[in-house]
């Protein structure tokens, strides 16, 4: 993308700097302190609360212990992306906010940090508790490569599955190896345990796009020559079962003019580019993050530790209503970011490239269906914003075509797929689904689960039909 | 201010009971000085003798829980600094604090000569007393000296008696844990002529063992040997063993506590327990002579807030409140309170009473009445819990390594809030219910049931949410003696013994 005014470049001494590690890790002595705090909770909360269920307190324990060998186990026995999680997981939403301790006028316990401390102490050692299973002779594909996919094969090649991955990117890992902030996960993070995956034998088919345009004659929108297609009807007669892990389409646009200027980008393009690029990303001098969800967070945040001198977010509703986490807006708080509360932009001015952003203010009506009280325009208050780039956060998109194409697929009124609860099925028998594409769009935790709990599906499934 | 000054034995005086141990923090006149300008009211000096040489490494430790040294392990010997160096700074010790105490601890061969000899030099270099080391477990026992005698009363008694022939100043005898019964050894040293005695030495131990190379700590190239425990994990046996000698109508001399002594409410047990002023060691070894500032400032603290002008006002007024097992009242009945205003649900209470007590505590939504005794009486088939009780029901959960079980709650009508019920129809899993908390975790107390035995509030972690409450029976006190004593003379079958 073109930018109007100079391009803001830091040094990769500055990037480091900017997008280290948001939490540091423990030292091996703070590790045992905080485990000691633990009370070992009876039926704990903190288990109950994480979507994949891991025994905290057990694990805990153990790092108690210094059993951090058997302390890996427990974490990754019901979470193939341990490590990923302590890093990534919202916990404070989670098992940490169950913790008991919440209640005790204290800190809860650091449970993210202890699981990271095990998964630390399991790549140093190269530790890999897990082996394929005595193969069954059954095959299964999995769509995507992101952790839904990636948790769902590792418990299948473990029951004996030949299991093979589909991504349609270079890397595997999905958002884990694409999206997630920097300063939380980097991109060998994510692949190491792709590569743990892997190890289980379950093969990955990077640079394949299933079903969708490519397929169907026309390619990507982004040409690119070396995606290769695969039909729907190919990997239905080839597989024994097939599992959906397609996450999210594209950001949903602005539908407002002078959306295809340049220095108009999407949030997931720009995360994207800055994760892979580094340093070579190009961004403004000031930046319009318009959206205030998680991803409008990390994107409004990369911004800043890129460099950028002013970053700010535009919401069309209020501080009380934005629908990123207390946390995650606290950060960008504390990075300096301007907040335009009630702001509608309407329209993008400029000659080739962004100038400004024609926004109206905005004032809370009455309560929607969802709960929250609809913005409506205040008459006559446009005002200009001034920038050179405008990123686009209003959420993502779910893939209509391609869920169009799988037969008998049952869906949402807003397009999520539907799944028997306890199996994550589908309408489709042979087909199960889970992930960012069932729930709308959660945790790498939720995805996590959905993966575990669809392997385990697909292999009673698989069994009962011979 | 209440006064915290100490008269041991008649003749030694100290501003204040706190007294460092003869152990390294007494090493040298340089330290003695600095811990006295820090405040502590005494020393006793590392134990002077034949000069000894050291091993390294010397010590090991216990952490617990992430703290350090909860207990310490020594493998050191006397002191390593001649005779002549350690009296001649007793002596310039002694001239720039003469309102402090300065006991010189003494080891030497089991030579009569050879006591009178270091017991006429010390005395001359200005110690306010002697504290005969028949402690010290390690190294010098195995040479005949240290606990070699102080576990044998007749030998102990026999060295006393000699240092008593020459000595001028209060002779202490300090006392090894090793023995089976401490007051047998503190009896000797009295009859031996002792002015005092100090109580605890260090305990025969073997702190832990290196799993990576399998020897035993404290390492000294490769091998180990067994040393002295000391350190707040002590302080339990120490308070015990010093009860024993204080509460001992044939020894009646002044008890300088030791053992485990950190803080002021610790030096207060000993003090209450009979001891005329305690001693540290491990805690200085840990912080540094700064402790004693606190231990000072507490104790005084508490004893105005109770009225006590002078240590003697609460010295030893716990000694008779324990009592033999026999004489304690039957009729006595507490049971255990929860407060659900500050209770956090962690329900530790519940499963200690569960697994380890008495199945009294439950959590509500269970939806059963607790068990009678009857009830509870004819489940006992030994494999089966109680019948009355719901079972904790764990579900099988296939795994790719076999099946294991998830706990999903209780059995009837269930736990409120678990894991929503099973369902087949197809539906979007962001309708799911939320996570599956239980909505109260609250636990409640079977008063029939509770036997009182304190296990759920000693595990609680929340301070005063558990309660033991007093519960009238309306019966008059009754011993286990009595009660032998009453059905004694009741039975016809057999006389009374007697
Ligand atoms: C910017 C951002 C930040 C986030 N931060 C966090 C966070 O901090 N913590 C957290 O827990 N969660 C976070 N999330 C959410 C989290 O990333 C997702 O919930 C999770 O990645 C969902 O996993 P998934 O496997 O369902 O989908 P994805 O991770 O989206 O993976 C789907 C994969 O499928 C591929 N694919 C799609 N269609 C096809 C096709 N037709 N053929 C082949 N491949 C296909 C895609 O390329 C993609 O790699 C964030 C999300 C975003 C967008
Ligand atoms: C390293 C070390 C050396 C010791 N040396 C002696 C000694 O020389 N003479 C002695 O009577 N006691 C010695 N002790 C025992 C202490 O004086 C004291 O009795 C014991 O440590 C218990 O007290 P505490 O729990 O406060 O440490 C030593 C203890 C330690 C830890
Ligand atoms: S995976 Fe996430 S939610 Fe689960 S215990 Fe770990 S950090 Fe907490
Ligand atoms: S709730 Fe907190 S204290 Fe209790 S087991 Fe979980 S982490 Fe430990
Ligand atoms: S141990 Fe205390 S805090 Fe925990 S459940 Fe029982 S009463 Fe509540």
């Amino acid at each position: 993308m073109a930018i109007k005014n100079k391009y803001v470049q830091i040094s990769p001494e500055e990037f480091d700097r900017n997008f280290a590690d948001i939490h540091p890790p423990l030292t091996p002595n703070a590790a045992v302190i905080e485990a000691s705090r633990c009370l070992f909770c009876f039926d704990a909360p903190c288990t109950i609360a994480c979507p994949t269920h891991i025994d905290v307190p057990k694990f805990i324990k153990k790092i108690a212990t210094r059993n951090l060998r058997g302390s890996a186990r427990t974490i990754l026995e019901a979470n193939i992306l341990g490590a990923s999680c302590s890093k990534v997981c919202p916990v404070e939403v989670l098992c940490e906010g169950a913790c008991v301790m919440n209640h005790h006028n204290e800190k809860p316990i650091q449970i993210a940090l202890l699981q990271r401390h095990a998964m630390d102490w399991a790549h140093d050692h190269q530790f890999q508790p897990f082996v394929p299973g005595t193969a069954n002779g059954k095959k299964v594909a999995c769509i995507g490569g992101g952790p839904a996919s990636l948790a769902c094969a590792a418990e299948l090649a473990q029951l004996g599955y030949a299991v093979t991955i589909f991504e349609r990117k270079p890397l595997a890992g999905g958002l884990n190896t694409y999206g997630i902030a920097e300063y939380k996960l980097t991109p060998e993070d994510a692949l190491r345990e792709v590569e743990s995956v892997r190890k289980l034998g379950v093969k990955f088919e990077c640079k394949v796009e299933i079903g969708g345009q490519s397929s169907s004659g026309k390619l990507d929108s982004i040409p690119n020559p070396t995606l290769r297609s695969v039909s729907l009807q190919s990997l239905e007669r080839d597989f024994d079962a097939i599992f959906v892990g397609i996450g999210l389409g594209d950001t949903t646009d602005l539908e407002v003019p002078g959306e295809h200027l340049e220095g108009v980008v999407d949030a997931l393009t720009f995360i994207e580019d800055y994760k892979t690029k580094r340093t070579k990303c190009k961004v403004g001098r000031r930046v319009a993050v318009i959206g205030a969800g998680n991803t409008a967070i990390d994107a409004a945040t990369a911004a800043v530790r890129l460099g950028v001198p002013e970053v700010r977010m535009v919401y069309r509703r209020s501080e009380a209503e934005m629908p990123a986490f207390a946390y995650e807006y606290e950060l960008a708080k504390g990075d300096g970011v301007i907040f335009n509360w009630r702001t509608q932009p309407v329209k993008i001015h400029g000659k080739k490239a962004v100038e400004k952003l024609e926004c109206v203010s905005m004032r809370l009506g009455k309560p929607d269906k969802t709960g929250r009280r609809r913005p409506e325009p205040v008459p006559r208050s446009k005002f200009f914003i001034e920038c050179d780039m405008v990123i686009k956060s209003l959420g993502q998109t779910k893939h209509d075509d391609f869920l169009k194409a799988v037969p008998l697929l049952k869906r949402s009124r807003d397009g999520r797929v539907l799944v028997d609860e306890k199996t994550c099925q589908t309408s489709n028998p042979k087909f199960f689904a889970g992930g960012d594409c069932v729930n709308g769009g959660r945790e790498v935790v939720d995805a996590v689960a959905d993966g575990k709990k669809a392997a385990h599906g697909i292999e009673t499934w698989i069994r009962r039909n011979g | 201010m209440a006064d915290l000054s100490v008269t041991f034995a008649k003749t030694i005086k100290s501003p204040n009971p706190f007294w460092l141990a003869s152990a390294p923090p007494t090493n040298s006149g340089f330290q003695v000085m600095r811990a006295f300008d820090a405040g502590w009211g005494g020393a006793v000096w590392k134990t002077i003798g034949e000069p000894i040489v050291n091993t390294t490494s010397r010590y090991s430790s216990i952490d617990y829980n992430g703290v350090r040294m909860m207990g310490l392990n020594n493998i050191e010997l006397i002191t390593d600094r001649p005779i002549e160096d350690n009296l001649r700074e007793i002596y310039e010790v002694k001239k720039r604090f003469p309102h402090h105490a300065v006991i010189a601890s003494l080891m030497v061969d089991s030579k009569r000569e050879t006591w009178h000899d270091i017991v006429k030099r010390t005395e001359d270099a200005g110690a306010d007393g002697l504290e005969l080391n028949f402690g010290c477990p390690h190294g010098m026992s195995e040479r005949g000296m240290g606990s070699a005698v102080g576990q044998v009363p007749e030998y102990c008694e026999m060295i006393t008696a000699w240092v008593k022939e020459v000595a001028r100043t209060p002779v202490l005898i300090k006392l090894t844990p090793n023995v089976t019964n401490i007051a047998l050894i503190g009896r000797a040293a009295r009859k031996g002529g002792a002015d005092g005695l100090s109580a605890i030495n260090t305990f025969n131990s073997i702190t832990s063992i290196d799993l990576d190379d399998l020897a035993p700590r404290p390492k000294v190239s490769g091998k180990s040997a067994h040393g002295g425990y000391c350190g707040p994990a002590v302080k339990p046996i120490a308070l015990n063993m010093v009860h024993t000698l204080n509460a001992d109508p044939e020894i009646r001399i002044p008890v300088s506590g030791i053992g485990g002594i950190a803080t002021w409410q610790d030096a207060a047990e000993f003090i209450l327990l009979g001891c005329s002023s305690v001693q540290v060691c491990t805690a200085v070894m840990h912080y540094g002579f700064r402790i004693v500032e606190d231990m000072i400032d507490g104790l005084s603290n508490w004893m105005d807030e109770k009225g006590f002008k002078t240590l003697d006002d609460f010295r030893g007024a716990s000694i008779a409140r324990l009592e033999d097992w026999g004489n304690l009242d039957l009729n006595y009945k507490i049971i255990a309170s929860i407060d659900p205003e500050k209770c956090i649900g962690c329900d530790l209470c519940h499963i200690a009473c569960w697994d380890a007590a008495h199945q009294c505590i439950h959590i509500e939504g269970e939806g059963r009445e607790a068990p009678t005794r009857v009830e509870k009486e004819s489940a006992m088939n030994f494999l089966a819990p109680p019948a009355h009780h719901p079972l904790h029901v764990h579900e099988p959960v296939l795994h790719s390594r076999g099946i294991t079980t998830r706990y999903v709650g209780l059995s009837g009508n269930g736990r409120q809030g678990q894991a929503p019920p099973p369902t087949t129809s197809l539906h979007s899993s962001t309708e799911d219910a939320p996570p599956a908390l239980r909505s109260n975790r609250v636990p409640y107390v079977d008063e029939e049931e509770c036997v009182g035995c304190n296990l759920c509030w000693l595990v609680c972690p929340v301070d005063s949410c558990i309660t033991m409450k007093e519960v009238r029976t309306g019966l008059p006190f009754e011993s286990f003696n009595d009660r032998t004593k009453r059905l004694a003379k009741v039975s016809t079958c057999e006389p009374p013994s007697t």
